[in-house]
């Protein structure tokens, strides 16, 4: 073993270093983003591969979404959804899609944070350069890329079977999209500030699992809901996402209507994002 | 600067953790630590080490008191300090599925001016585990593994918390050749370790805490120069410690016998061994179990145990 090659470049190591720093201290420039998007994909990349050796994760965030929608099909041609302007191919595809906002992005999460944290992982993260906002949006990359990638393949597999055909709003499908990743991952942050163990983490994810399946459109439509019910459901964290999603098929949602589903989901990322400021937990409790 | 060579590298004024059950584990300590010294916290587990270790990480704000990490607040400031240091936590801290390399990898990416991972990987003696997954690695492999990462950025500071746990006789001598290794090269290292032949072999200076209190400090030399030497015996059968010569015309300071054993303390090790085995000599006694010698780290480290009331 031998350190004394570590000596000699040192001066000019540190004094690159020393100026790169006070660059910082003046507000990031368009410089500093570089190495804030290598560290991401440095974690990114490690989190994908951990995600990949994961059976139970990644059988989890494949097959629900795949499944679950096609065996409510039953249920959901018994409504009047003719009515409300929908049609059961564009219901099935926001009911997957949402199923994917659940357990692609939001339970693997909670696991995921809760599971690096007690690995002892978090902490040892947040002694080298990444900020706390890197460590977790890094962590959170992989399972948001497979949201995503879901949908994509969703949107593409529905329309070729169920014959949903073009959105007829296609500019909501992308803040729709969006708003349901973005509060699905900082959701699963705020969860996991609550969970002690890899283990509680099957519970804790349950109450937003179960409310956003029922409350927020993605197993019964908000739109045959009681008006009064409905106005409240539509305040649920994934309302707002579902509700852009499926308007992007159907086209049926007014600017007054868009902007409050925006403001919503704009809401509840602000919320959780104060939240785990203050509550997430980078170590095991002792 | 901060470059300056008298400037010191660490500095910790009054510091104070208190957890959140209202545990004080640090209670007002002062040291610091110049550039290229070598600096251990010693101490019993429990005496605050790893505590005090994490505040001068940056990883928790001090209930009180100060701490500067190249002249700034390692915590508040961590985006100047975090590219210039180098950490080893006391355990873990590496996902369990990955390989080494995929782990060296991801710290790489996640560090400025890293040096090329197979380098660091060699340098502990990792080189041939690149392959293997983290759950697989011995105790003293990860060890070595969060040695290597620490030293990724090749980090003007370094701090190794408990480095050598863990690790047989010769991974501790190579772990010890490396951080001497890094000294000469001018980077500051403060380390935690229980084992005293380590703080004693390996530190420039060092602090013996005990229940978050500095008990001592200095070089190994200054710690142990106000500490009694021993000498310790066993009278043959018949004779009483009351036999032998007035201890305090023996120089000896402290005593403790059980009636046969005989453990004197002294500040003047020579005239007491002298005096000692001349009565033994003149009275025709054997001392069986002769143990003689002279201050050293541990008879400080137990002397502060045995002075503050702890069991040893």
């Amino acid at each position: 073993m031998s350190g004394t090659g570590t000596g000699a470049g040192r001066g000019g190591v540190s004094g690159v270093r020393r100026r790169a720093v006070s660059g910082w201290k003046g507000g990031p420039g368009p410089g500093a983003l570089a190495p804030v998007a290598r560290r991401l994909r440095a974690l990114a990349r490690a989190e994908l591969a951990l995600l990949g050796r994961n059976r139970g994760a990644v059988f989890t965030a494949l097959a629900m979404p795949l499944t679950l929608p096609f065996a409510m099909r039953p249920a959901l041609d018994d409504l009047d959804l003719k009515k409300e302007g929908l049609d059961i191919g564009t219901v099935l595809l926001t009911t997957a899609i949402g199923f994917s906002f659940l357990f692609a992005v939001y339970t693997s999460l909670v696991s995921a944070y809760v599971a690096r944290r007690e690995e002892l992982v978090l902490k040892r993260l947040r002694t080298g350069e990444l900020s706390d906002p890197e460590i977790l949006t890094g962590t959170a990359l992989p399972a948001i890329a497979l949201g995503l990638a879901q949908a994509v393949v969703l949107s593409a597999g529905c329309a070729a079977l169920l014959h949903t055909g073009a959105p007829k709003a296609p500019y909501l499908l992308l803040p729709g999209l969006l708003a349901g990743l973005v509060v699905s991952a900082a959701l699963a942050a705020l969860t996991a500030s609550f969970t002690r163990t890899a283990e509680s983490a099957q519970v804790t994810a349950l109450p937003m699992v179960f409310v956003s399946m029922v409350g927020s459109g993605i197993t019964v439509p908000t739109e045959v809901m009681p008006e009064r019910l409905a106005s409240v459901c539509e305040l649920l964290p994934l309302s707002p996402a579902i509700r852009l999603i499926r308007a992007g098929w159907s086209g049926q949602l007014g600017t007054h209507e868009t902007l409050g589903a925006l403001a919503t989901a704009l809401a509840w990322t602000i919320v959780a994002v104060f939240a785990v400021r203050r509550w997430f937990r980078w170590e095991p409790r002792r | 600067m901060d470059k300056d060579e008298h400037e010191p590298v660490i500095e910790v004024t009054d510091l104070r953790r208190v957890y959140g059950g209202g545990f004080e584990a640090v209670r007002g300590i002062t040291f610091s630590v110049a550039r290229g010294e070598i600096f251990a916290l010693l101490g019993t587990n429990g005496a605050g080490k790893t505590s005090t270790v994490e505040l001068l990480e940056g990883l928790a704000a001090p209930a009180g008191g100060r701490v500067r990490v190249l002249g700034h607040d390692p915590y508040r400031e961590r985006a100047a300090v975090r590219p210039r240091t180098g950490v080893m936590l006391q355990e873990g801290g590496f996902p369990a599925e990955l390989t080494v390399a995929e782990t060296a990898r991801m710290w790489a990416g996640c560090t400025s001016g890293a040096r090329p991972e197979p380098e660091v990987l060699e340098l502990v003696g990792l080189a041939d585990k690149h392959r293997v997954r983290v759950k697989q690695l011995s105790g003293g492999e990860r060890r070595r593994l969060d040695l290597a990462l620490a030293l990724l950025g090749e980090p003007e500071v370094l701090f190794l918390d408990e480095p050598t746990t863990g690790l047989d006789a010769e991974g501790r001598r190579d772990t010890w050749k490396l951080v001497r290794n890094l000294r000469d090269a001018g980077t500051t290292v403060l380390l935690t370790t229980h084992y005293l032949e380590e703080a004693e072999g390996l530190a420039d200076r060092l602090a013996i805490l005990h229940e978050g209190r500095i008990a001592a400090s200095g070089t190994p030399a200054e710690v142990t120069a106000g500490r009694p030497s021993r000498m310790s015996f066993e009278l043959p059968e018949g004779y009483f410690p009351g036999d032998l010569p007035p201890l305090a015309d023996l120089g000896v300071c402290d005593h403790e016998s059980d009636g046969r054993t005989v453990l004197l303390r002294t500040a003047e090790l020579q005239r007491t061994a002298t005096a000692v085995l001349a009565w033994a000599e003149r009275a025709g006694v054997e001392l069986r179990g002769l143990d003689v010698r002279s201050a050293s780290l541990e008879e400080a480290f137990l002397g502060i145990a045995r002075e503050r009331g702890m069991t040893s």
